[in-house]
């Protein structure tokens, strides 16, 4: 059956009404949830933007990157510095004094934030330069590295970080329109970078990067150029997720390799390679997530109380993590997208069956 | 602190020993990547398993401390050829990343089910509780005093490697290794059962990671389920600057990383709190100048 | 004054560690030139068309194509400046349409600004489209027009190779001839002046092998172009090459008309025993 187009000025037209629809939807969610159900719903914004920055890198560039955590980390860090007042800075860092010139500046949210995903923008070109020529394996471990290489960093540049002690009582800038607003902006950036040649040219790198090469791709530029957009947007990711936390520290299950691996969990939940697919992972992680509390909570089952373990929430994760793997890698959404036009055809299929 | 001669030896030994650790690791990864050109992350998590085999063996089932050593390695060795055959095996035809992916699953897999099986509380492997204290006494040579632990644990694992070379080099099951690493679809085709010698290599590979893991924990007694992703990760890295895929290489890579991280640390005490890092930069180095590693042949593409 | 060759090899070594897989080679290409590339296996065939291509600098001698001297450029200005491939096996954007890899063929068009200021330098006519396609890509201002008439030349070619009905269809799931046949069309699509041909015939039933020989003379007038073509099967290259060469060990053994070539005891005696009649 042939697949038809629907014409681009309505599915611009339905684009923009769903987005209307959406921040109707978070305009009465923030009216009527309870505080505990509105941070979910930010924090799924807030994983959407780490998620579909990651399959830009991972699955539609083809990139194995492991290291982006690193970038949430900078951003985190970044943004955190920037927006803590003067004298919460002189309380916070009595190890050693926080050096100049953060010392004395502070900024709005948006501009920090936006400054975070620059400094994370910058740190990706300076390690995609010498890295992405590696392949795969080899591109897993360096960026697994670069990612610990932050972590450890930033634990022991005392002076910049506050080190061990970490960054507390940050200002909770992080409501509902900043994380789906942020959400937006991602998704129209990237999905209109995959939605041109320069898509093409991405995912022809993902395929076969040599035979992307004699069709006239420079495929080190276009890689370098996937990763650091993937690491601005994670850097605008680690400011939202500081300033929903309130507080940053160099823990491995907050900017380590654990975040990491959530968010890979996400993407593989999701479908590798596609950007809806990326954001209804982020959902599903997180809902996921917060159920999975119950396990570490004392509870009943089948009249039998089961005491609290802590740890069972990974665990149980780790291991629908490896089932998904072995029995239904390509996720929820595969490598496609969720489009208006993937819907009418969709309905058409069904209305044929009749 | 000033570097004197009886400094700089016990600083020397301290990286032959550390060397020694990593080399065991590194060389597990390594013939895993020869024959699978798998990245087996979980295998700094099998390091983990092993150490906590021979723990609970001593402390829970009361062995003597020699056997649960014994049913620990072989423990850690069963670990590694199940978990290929549950988790790696299935995927053998599927795009390499998907492997990867499911190996990074299977490390947290392995850290969490440590922390809500043993819990995540450190736990002591020092003696007299886990080993004899003979082990602890210093003996003095020249100007040096070197512990005993650290002549067992070289000495175990000059035995290791030893045995590993005997198996790789003189037995059949080692030459189908062998084959396999150089042509999986040939040896196949030459009536070799590839997925049971694969299951062994991990076994071997895994069994020598597990007793990497109690010899370290003998060395550095803090026993916690993150205690194998740093030091798995440093021997990788060292398996690649030998020249990933050749034992030679991870024993190269191993000693070499570990004397360089010791001895890094003593000339420059200001970094102790980075010695992690250093690991990564000579990674990022080697890759880029000399991704063959040291010993390594070149692994091309043909076009 | 004499025009220069399409491309030109003087005296091209490729050597990898103790081994020369290509010695000393020397060829001319002129514009309009259907010339085969055989030799037994091994024999360096496909290491020449990567040395022409950028994929491997060559270890002594150059390489010039027109009045370029494109020794040691990487393989995307190659493919910029002028010059197309196909690959021994096919090595197609499976996932992609028929009409994504043959788009994908068009980017270095919005990007290679560097190849195109060596084509500007020599006195040849630009092929970028504008600049800053990033950012116009990403906020789309003025980017439909150029989408729209990329898709029109990239249907147009597709019209020309008779693939189009086939635009949607996912190519892995195209059949082998037809696969063949796009990885040709994709190299087409990167508008080069030669175009490299690595076996393609390999895998194709005698009546494909027809087919595809008349294709092959069919886009040289079509498209204006030089075709430098490595084939085993012998029907193919006597048919339709006006020129030969033949390789053995890395070095040209025979060059000359298919007549000569059948006939040179240099070239029978390389080919003995391997089964394939001359």
């Amino acid at each position: 059956m042939q697949y038809r187009k629907l014409p681009t000025k309505l599915k611009v037209f339905l684009t923009i009404i769903f987005i209307i629809f959406m921040a109707f939807v978070l305009f009465l969610s923030q009216k009527f949830l309870d505080t505990y159900w509105i941070r979910i719903l930010t924090l799924i914004g807030i994983y959407g933007i780490m998620a579909v920055s990651l399959t830009f890198i991972n699955g539609i560039t083809g990139i194995f990157s492991l290291g982006h955590s690193g970038f949430v980390a900078i951003g985190a860090y970044t943004a955190a510095l920037l927006t803590m007042s003067i004298e919460q800075k002189q309380m916070s860092f009595f190890l050693k004094p926080l050096i100049w010139p953060l010392n004395s500046i502070q900024l709005d949210f948006l501009s920090a934030t936006i400054i975070a995903g620059i400094m994370a923008a910058i740190f990706a070109y300076l390690i995609g330069y010498p890295s992405l020529r590696l392949t795969g394996d080899y591109l897993a471990i360096t960026t697994l590295g670069f990612g610990e290489i932050v972590r450890i960093l930033i634990l022991n540049m005392i002076s910049v970080t506050n080190g061990p002690l970490g960054l507390k009582g940050l200002e909770e800038y992080t409501n509902i329109w900043w994380a789906w607003g942020w959400l937006l902006v991602t998704v129209l950036v990237i999905g209109s970078l995959v939605n041109s040649s320069y898509g093409r040219a991405l995912k022809a790198i993902r395929e076969d990067p040599i035979a992307a090469k004699a069709m006239g791709i420079n495929v080190t530029k276009h890689q370098l150029m996937a990763f650091v957009v993937g690491a601005f947007f994670a850097g605008i990711s680690g400011s939202l997720y500081a300033h929903w936390l309130t507080t940053i520290d160099p823990r491995p299950q907050t900017v380590g390799i654990l975040l990491t691996f959530n968010v890979l969990i996400m993407i593989v939940l999701g479908g590798l390679g596609s950007i809806t697919g990326a954001i209804f992972g982020a959902a599903a992680f997180a809902i996921l997530s917060e159920w999975l509390r119950i396990v570490e909570t004392p509870f009943k089952i089948f009249g039998i109380q089961v005491p609290a373990i802590s740890g069972m929430r990974l665990l149980v994760l780790s291991t629908i993590f490896i089932l998904v793997m072995l029995t239904w890698r390509r996720g929820i959404m595969g490598r496609s997208e969720l489009t208006w036009d993937g819907i009418y055809n969709f309905f058409l299929r069904l209305k044929r069956k009749h | 602190m000033r570097m004197t001669l009886p400094i700089f030896l016990q600083n020397l030994a301290n990286g032959i020993l550390l060397g020694g650790l990593y080399a065991l690791i590194a060389i597990g990864y390594s013939m895993v990547y020869g024959i699978l050109r798998l990245i087996n992350f979980a295998h700094g998590d099998i390091f983990m398993m092993g150490t906590y085999f021979a723990f609970y063996g001593i402390t829970l089932f009361l062995l003597p401390w020699w056997l649960a050593f014994v049913f620990a390695i072989i423990g850690a060795g069963i670990l590694g050829f199940l978990i290929d055959r549950i988790a790696y095996k299935p995927l053998r035809n599927a795009p390499r990343i998907s492997a990867l992916i499911t190996a990074i699953g299977m490390s947290i897999f392995l850290e969490s089910l440590a922390v809500v099986i043993f819990g995540g509380i450190p736990k002591s492997f020092a003696p007299p509780r886990i080993y004899p204290k003979f082990f602890s006494k210093m003996l003095q040579i020249g100007s040096i005093r070197v512990q005993i632990l650290t002549f067992f644990i070289l000495g175990i694992t000059a035995l290791l490697i030893t045995f590993l070379i005997w198996f790789v080099y003189k037995t059949k099951i080692g030459m189908a290794m062998r084959a396999i690493s150089t042509d999986i679809a040939t040896t196949a085709l030459m009536g070799v059962n590839v997925d049971f010698v694969i299951g062994i290599t991990f076994a071997i590979g895994s069994a020598l990671a597990g007793a990497g893991g109690i010899l370290w924990a003998m060395k550095y007694p803090n026993v916690n389920p993150y205690m194998g992703f740093m030091p798995g990760l440093k021997a990788f890295i060292a398996a690649v600057i030998g020249g990933i895929g050749s034992i030679q290489g991870a024993m190269l890579g191993g000693f070499l990383l570990g004397m360089i991280e010791i001895m890094l640390v003593a000339f420059f005490p200001r970094f102790a709190g980075y010695r992690d890092i250093f690991a990564f930069i000579i990674l990022i180095l080697i890759l880029m100048y000399k991704p063959s590693g040291i010993l390594g042949a070149k692994l091309e593409e043909k076009v | 004054m004499e025009k220069e060759s399409v491309l030109k090899l003087d005296n091209v070594t490729m050597q990898f560690g103790g081994l020369i897989a290509v010695g000393d080679f020397n060829m001319k290409l002129e514009s309009g030139e259907l010339v085969g590339l055989i030799g037994p296996n091994g024999a360096g065939k496909t290491t020449v068309f990567n040395v022409i291509t950028g994929i491997y600098t060559p270890t002594k001698g150059r390489v010039i194509f027109g009045k370029i001297d494109i020794t040691g450029l990487p393989p995307h200005y190659i493919t910029h400046l002028g010059i197309a491939r196909t690959f021994q096996n096919i090595r197609l954007f499976s996932d992609m349409t028929v009409l994504e890899n043959v788009l994908v063929s068009q980017h270095h068009k919005l990007e290679e600004r560097h190849a195109d200021k060596i084509l500007q330098k020599h006195g040849y006519k630009s092929k970028i489209i504008g600049k800053g396609w990033f950012w116009k890509s990403v906020f789309k201002i003025g980017y439909f027009s150029m989408e729209k008439q990329m898709v029109k030349e990239a249907r147009e070619l597709l019209k020309k190779v008779e693939l189009l009905d086939l635009e949607n269809e996912k190519a892995s799931s195209l059949p082998y001839g037809m696969q063949r046949k796009l990885e040709i069309a994709r190299a087409l699509a990167t508008e080069p002046k030669l175009l490299l041909l690595d076996e393609p015939a390999a895998g194709m039933n005698p009546h494909e092998t027809e087919e595809l020989m008349e294709f092959i003379k069919k886009i040289r007038d079509d498209f204006n172009l030089t075709i430098l073509l490595i084939e085993h099967d012998m029907k193919v290259v006597m048919g339709i090459c006006e020129r030969i060469v033949v390789m053995d060990y890395g070095r040209i053994i025979s060059k000359g008309t298919p007549d000569e070539v059948r006939n040179d005891p240099k070239v029978i005696e390389a080919y003995l025993g391997d089964g394939s009649y001359v």
